[in-house]
């Protein structure tokens, strides 16, 4: 059964001249890893804020087409109801984490969601466990590194125990060391948990190799859609894609003339072919 | 001229967060400064316009000394773009966000006109001049930011996290308009991660952690150094990887970005693929 599925969806924000999302079709199977890119304003952002119901709940305007969350129409659902189906990891942690302790921060949603004490607490140990945070949890979310803090927002969403979990550039604001443990962690909850993983991202070289489905959207619609070294492709740059730059490299020495046949998404697999270039 | 002398620096009551620090950045230089989450980058930047003052040491702004000015005062030659611009922003329309310091400032109106058209345009954001800066997107308001301290042309540029939430048309632009920077003889610092970003543009790079200077040297030299990118939580470029990975081929060092790494492979397949055999019929 598809986690998500999008059919024909379009939206235009009220006071807006054109619509910032139009004929949207995506399907999400569960378990999926994918990764959202395009480059500002293609319409990313209003896809996710119809996931969360931020769109039309928060945003007003004109919303077209279906969108179904584990077999459920968000149309008329509140950002409540949608949270125990649906979680959101945002770029800045610190925008995210209030409370006084890790632990109190983890347990936060599933207060609101009023979730008994006893299961609250099994859930938040588990949440740490699975982020590897556990032994942080009484410390205060400002004592703790940009990396840490996003391990922690991660887990208050993972306590909720959604099947979804969408990440908004959730490495941005990282050191590249941890924003490389976070992709890392990501990967490791999808695998684990069979947990739906979609990531919205610029920085194609640290996710490339994680992911096996690359989604693109350009002026609104979805333009791309398939395994890495399909899609990063001459439309992909063209369009303003941040390729890795190893994937960049071979598209340029294709631009010089040379019989480059693959596009490399990985620095080991960039020096393996060229190695075989240069080794006839 | 920037110059750090012996800076130490704590915030109330919270332990040091930097340690005796010395640093020269000259006139017309373009620096990144580098370094782990909490190493004390923007810290130290916050020191170059005196919104910090050290607890020891001293920092000198072109010769002046950071403590004997206000911040309105050393504002006019050091310009500091903060990370998020929502720090920054408050006016109701862009131009209104750009001619507001001008008008602090006492420029004439015609000048001010003049230069908010002209910094709309360099940085691509004249159809929002009346737009309210709070329905941009993010790396929108990241521009708007920039524009609105530029727009008084300060001597020293200094950008916090300037390539966060751009993408990649967005950094190309950005690195074209650092150049022009350049061109104009400012100096232009930025505070990155984006390792990337720097194997592109080359700057000096100066290495922080834990709030100590570990490393500063040009780009192609800091980022292929291994112990201070694991020191610094960073990582190497990926062409830079690529080319270790590729030891045999004796390539020259420092070829950090795809286009030096394109002009150095170009004539490694020439010569291969001039000298293979042609396909049997």
């Amino acid at each position: 059964m598809p986690a998500i599925v999008a059919k024909d969806l379009s939206f235009t924000y009220a006071g807006g001249d054109k619509p910032s999302m139009e004929h949207v079709n995506l399907s999400i199977d569960k378990g999926e890893f994918v990764i959202l890119t395009g480059p500002s304003g293609c319409g990313k952002t209003t896809f996710c804020r119809c996931l969360n119901g931020l769109i039309p709940n928060f945003y007003a305007g004109d919303l077209q087409g279906k969108l179904r969350i584990d077999d459920i129409d968000v149309k008329g659902k509140s950002t409540a109801e949608l949270a125990t189906h649906i979680g959101f990891v945002f770029q800045n942690p610190e925008n995210q984490l209030f409370s006084l302790s890790v632990e109190r921060d983890v347990a936060f949603g599933l207060e609101n969601l009023g979730v008994p004490r006893e299961e609250a607490l099994k859930r938040v140990e588990w949440a740490m466990q699975a982020t590897g945070i556990l032994a942080l949890r009484k410390k205060a979310p400002y004592e703790l590194s940009g990396g840490q803090q996003q391990r922690a927002a991660i887990a208050g969403v993972l306590a909720m125990r959604p099947s979804v979990i969408v990440l908004d550039e959730p490495t941005s604001f990282l050191d590249p060391k941890s924003a490389e443990e976070i992709v890392a962690v990501i990967a490791k909850l999808n695998r684990e948990l069979n947990l739906t993983t979609l990531l919205v991202e610029h920085r194609l070289d640290v996710v490339s190799r994680f992911a096996n489905r690359v989604v693109v959207m350009d002026k609104g619609e979805v333009v791309l859609d398939g395994p890495p070294d399909e899609i990063y492709s001459d439309q992909a740059r063209l369009i303003g894609i941040g390729l890795p730059r190893v994937t960049m490299l071979f598209h340029l020495l294709r631009l010089d003339g040379f019989p480059v046949t693959k596009n490399p998404t990985t620095v080991e697999q960039a020096a393996d072919e060229l190695k075989r270039m240069l080794n006839p | 001229m920037i110059a750090v002398e012996n800076v130490t620096f704590n915030y109330p009551g919270g332990p040091e967060v930097l340690h005796n620090l010395n640093l020269r950045i000259n006139d017309g230089e373009f620096v990144a400064i580098m370094g782990e989450n909490g190493a004390g980058k923007t810290t130290l930047v916050k020191m170059f316009n005196g919104l910090l003052k050290p607890v020891q040491g001293r920092v000198l702004v072109d010769g002046v000394e950071t403590r004997e000015k206000s911040v309105a005062q050393l504002s006019r030659n050091v310009g500091l773009i903060f990370q998020n611009p929502d720090h920054q922003l408050f006016a109701e329309t862009v131009s209104e966000e750009l001619a507001f310091s001008l008008r602090n400032f006492g420029f004439k109106e015609e000048v001010i006109q003049r230069q908010v058209t002209n910094l709309l345009t360099a940085l691509d954001l004249e159809r929002y001049a009346t737009s309210s800066p709070f329905v941009l997107s993010g790396g929108e308001r990241k521009r708007v930011a920039l524009a609105a301290i530029l727009v008084w042309d300060p001597k020293h540029v200094i950008m916090d996290e300037p390539t966060i939430g751009q993408d990649y048309l967005q950094k190309d632009r950005l690195r074209n308009f650092i150049m022009q920077l350049e061109s104009q003889e400012k100096t232009v610092v930025i505070v990155t991660h984006d390792v990337e970003f720097v194997a592109e543009c080359k700057p000096r790079v100066i290495l922080l952690s834990q709030g100590r200077v570990i490393g500063d040297g040009p780009a192609v030299e800091i980022l292929t150094n291994r112990h201070l990118i694991d020191q610094s939580s960073l990582v190497m470029p990926q062409i830079a990887s690529l080319m270790n990975r590729l030891k045999e081929l004796d390539a020259p060092p420092g070829i950090i970005d795809a286009y030096s790494a394109r002009e150095f492979l170009k004539n490694r397949l020439r010569n291969v693929i001039s000298t293979r055999p042609p396909p049997e019929r």
